[in-house]
């Protein structure tokens, strides 16, 4: 490995900065996609790919992808829920590879919800 | 493609002695059966702390804990999470009174109370990978430092507070700048030592910072070097410690690779490398002067302190000494500024650093408590949030007696001071000591006679034997200490006790005769009520001499399982199945196995019948 710079040392820091941030749970924004068995079935494995793609091509490094068990509204997987920091959350469905690329770009990125496949907003109350 | 979910395995000795790494090598086996390979990363990385539990998995962004991992478990575990996203509930973590598991790890009180600084990248990072450490902000502390004079760096850490944490306590700035001027007055290159030996029972807060994020105790060595003026560096490794030293060498070597140490670092105009040198098993080597000379290849052996060796320490060169968590702590508060570091722990450090005690702390935690592992808090914490919040109370429901800081050379606390700030001055008067940062936590079934007896043991067998009041006064308090906990003590000898107590504090050459009297000392000033029951009664409360208690069985409580029959080696119980069992005392060696085996409660230890 060659001797570094302090720029070189600036480089590693940027490509890291993306793992690290996902390693310690903190970041701007996450993005669930909910598996289960129903979510598997439906496809959700192949957005999850499709949606990590397109982080990476952006080069975004505020944003977590992690899975989540059955949503519970089986019929309409698969799904997903983004989390915007300081925003409530918003349940995706009926999503399909070329969806999720479209939440990530306008809703992750750009703030806004996509409504074609918005199913709600807010969290279940739970007991 | 980026990984979406890191799989953090801890690695640390302790887990490691659970089978961690085999716990690593079966997620990766199933992740890549799974087809995740490309999604999701298994990351070894430091101790987590909380070494009761491991081995420890964390699942990150998620945030789950996870707790006794074995490799089994690992396909349950990958088809679960990782693959339906479904978190696996028996392998998360219950407290000991509860029902219901705590799946997030901030939640988990044990992580939630404390304050990670020095531990920042513990569980984080993946030691052995400097890549890792810079993507945290790794060595921007050193490019800062570069941009300043060596005169501004000592400001700084003097300004901050950062007082010596191996047990010294004293002011780092301060002597950082003695062994700069020391050096530039006597025309000497200084060195820089990392005192990396860490001797006291239970402790492993150096260990740990070494295993978990090595790269932050050389970045803090190399701005010490450009503070002080050295080109070059020790750290003193004792022998005990192969992972640590491993991870150190590696971190090293990944250091000169990317021109991070050796010539011109970082294009500085800057020289300066480290070496690695290892301990022997000696304690005393702990002790700066010893330290030193066990470095120069000579045998262990302290000298006199008014030579500071800050002055004329290694090879007589002006040498500064710092501890492993004293250094870790410097490329943050050169990064993050004095003032941040000022603001966490007690007093008003910004004038005088003898004022209070800035930062954070490391300790250790074992004994009689339930999450036996690392912690870091801020100064200025009581033991009591420590030892019940943080650590979980004692186990089986038993009584807190007392907490040892401060290793051998530090003292016991009862339970009237469990409301006590924990810092340098507050630990100091109440008769104890910081210490490097060991915390043994003891319950009713702790003898204190037996404790204090224990320490001087260590101590004696530890001593250089250079100096008489050391030699002859450890050996004496030993004798004496044993014939108290064999019920053959007298009242003259808590006099003896306390005589040799005060000379060896006043003559003794080293730190380790000075500071030895404290466990006797302390156990004598608050549980007195011990050495007299075992000098005039005869018995000891906690129920540990063997000499004063025996063993019985209660007829009533015991069933006949043979349980206790099974475990015993010396063939001391006897009685026929579905009967009370009787136990001949004349064979029983007191071991414990049966009381652990019986499931009853039916034996007890009793103090002993003198008559017999």
């Amino acid at each position: 490995m060659p001797r570094m710079s302090i720029d070189d040392l600036k480089k590693i820091r940027e490509d890291g900065k993306r793992t690290l941030t996902m390693r310690s749970g903190h970041a701007r924004a996450k993005v669930t996609i909910h598996m289960g068995t129903c979510g598997i079935s439906a496809g959700a494995r192949e957005i999850m790919s499709a949606l990590l793609k397109e982080i990476e091509r952006m080069n975004m490094s505020d944003v977590i992808v992690t899975t989540s068990g059955c949503a519970g509204l089986c019929s309409r997987e698969p799904m997903a829920t983004v989390e915007v920091a300081g925003h409530s959350p918003v349940k995706y469905a009926d999503l399909k590879s070329d969806a999720i690329v479209r939440i990530l770009r306008e809703h992750v990125a750009g703030g806004r919800i996509v409504t074609d496949y918005a199913l709600a907003s807010g969290c279940e109350t739970t007991g | 493609m980026a990984f979406r979910t890191n799989v953090l395995v801890c690695a640390g000795t302790g887990c490691v002695s659970g089978n961690s790494f085999e716990t690593a090598t079966a997620l990766e086996r199933e992740i890549f059966r799974k087809g995740l390979a490309q999604e999701v990363q298994i990351i070894r990385t430091g101790c987590q702390g909380f070494c009761a539990e491991g081995p420890i998995v964390i699942v990150q962004p998620d945030g789950i804990f996870y707790c006794g991992v074995k490799a089994k478990d690992a396909p349950f575990l990958v088809e679960e999470h990782l693959v339906k996203g479904r978190p696996v509930r028996k392998l998360m973590y219950t407290p000991p009174a509860e029902k219901s598991p705590i799946p997030a790890l901030k939640e988990i009180p044990f992580f939630a109370k404390q304050k990670l600084v020095v531990l920042r990248n513990r569980g984080v990072i993946d030691p052995e990978k400097i890549d890792d450490y810079i993507a945290v902000d790794g060595y921007t502390g050193l490019e800062k430092a570069l941009g300043m004079t060596p005169e501004q760096i000592i400001s700084e850490i003097k300004r901050s507070g950062l007082r010596g944490r191996g047990g010294g306590g004293f002011p780092a700035g301060v002597k950082w700048e003695t062994c700069r001027h020391a050096a530039h007055h006597r025309g000497v290159e200084p060195v820089v030592v990392c005192n990396a030996d860490e001797g006291d029972p239970g402790a492993f807060m150096d260990r740990s910072i070494i295993e978990s994020d090595p790269h932050s105790v050389l970045e803090g060595m190399i701005i010490g070097a450009r503070a002080i003026g050295a080109k070059e560096g020790f750290v003193y490794i004792r022998h005990e410690y192969p992972i640590a030293r491993q991870r150190l060498l590696k971190a090293i070597e990944q250091a000169r690779d990317y021109g991070l140490l050796g010539k011109d670092i970082l294009d500085s105009g800057m020289d300066f490398d480290i070496e690695i040198v290892q301990g022997a098993g000696a304690f005393v080597c702990g002790e700066s002067t010893a330290l030193m000379a066990s470095l120069e290849g000579n045998v262990g052996e302290p000298r006199a302190k008014y030579i500071h060796t800050v002055e004329y320490g290694y090879k007589n060169r002006p040498t500064n000494l710092n501890n492993v968590e004293t250094w870790a702590n410097v490329p943050l508060i050169i990064n993050r500024g004095s003032h941040w570091f000022s603001e966490m722990g007690t007093g008003n450090v910004s004038d005088n650093p003898w004022n209070g005690s800035s930062g954070t702390k490391v300790f250790s935690m074992v004994g009689k408590i339930n999450n036996t592992g690392l912690i870091e808090v801020p100064m200025g914490i009581t033991l009591r949030e420590i030892i019940f919040d943080i650590g979980g109370g004692i186990p089986g429901g038993r009584k807190f007696k007392a907490v040892q800081t401060g290793g051998p050379s530090g003292g016991c606390l009862p339970e009237s001071h469990l409301d006590m700030p924990v810092d340098f001055d507050s630990l100091t008067e109440a008769g104890s000591m910081m210490g490097s940062g060991g915390m043994i936590v003891m319950d009713d079934q702790t003898c204190m006679v037996d404790v204090a007896r224990y320490f001087i043991s260590f101590l004696t067998e530890e001593s250089c034997g250079k100096c008489t009041p050391c030699r002859e006064g450890l050996r004496t308090s030993l004798e004496t200490l044993e014939r108290i906990t064999q019920g053959k003590g007298v009242p003259e000898d808590l006099d003896l006790l306390q005589e040799i107590a005060d000379v060896m504090q006043d003559c003794c050459l080293c730190a380790l005769g000075t500071s030895a009297s404290n466990p006797v000392l302390s156990t004598l000033r608050y549980f007195r009520d011990e050495y007299d029951a075992h000098i005039h009664l005869r018995q000891c409360p906690g129920g540990v001499c063997k000499d004063l208690i025996e063993y019985m069985i209660d007829s009533e409580k015991c069933d006949g399982c043979h349980a206790c029959t099974r475990v015993c080696s010396s063939q001391a119980i006897s009685g026929e199945v579905k009967k009370p069992h009787v136990l001949d005392k004349t064979r029983c060696l007191k071991c414990g196995a049966c009381i652990e085996a019986c499931k009853h409660e039916a034996i007890r230890k009793v103090p002993r019948s003198h008559a017999a």
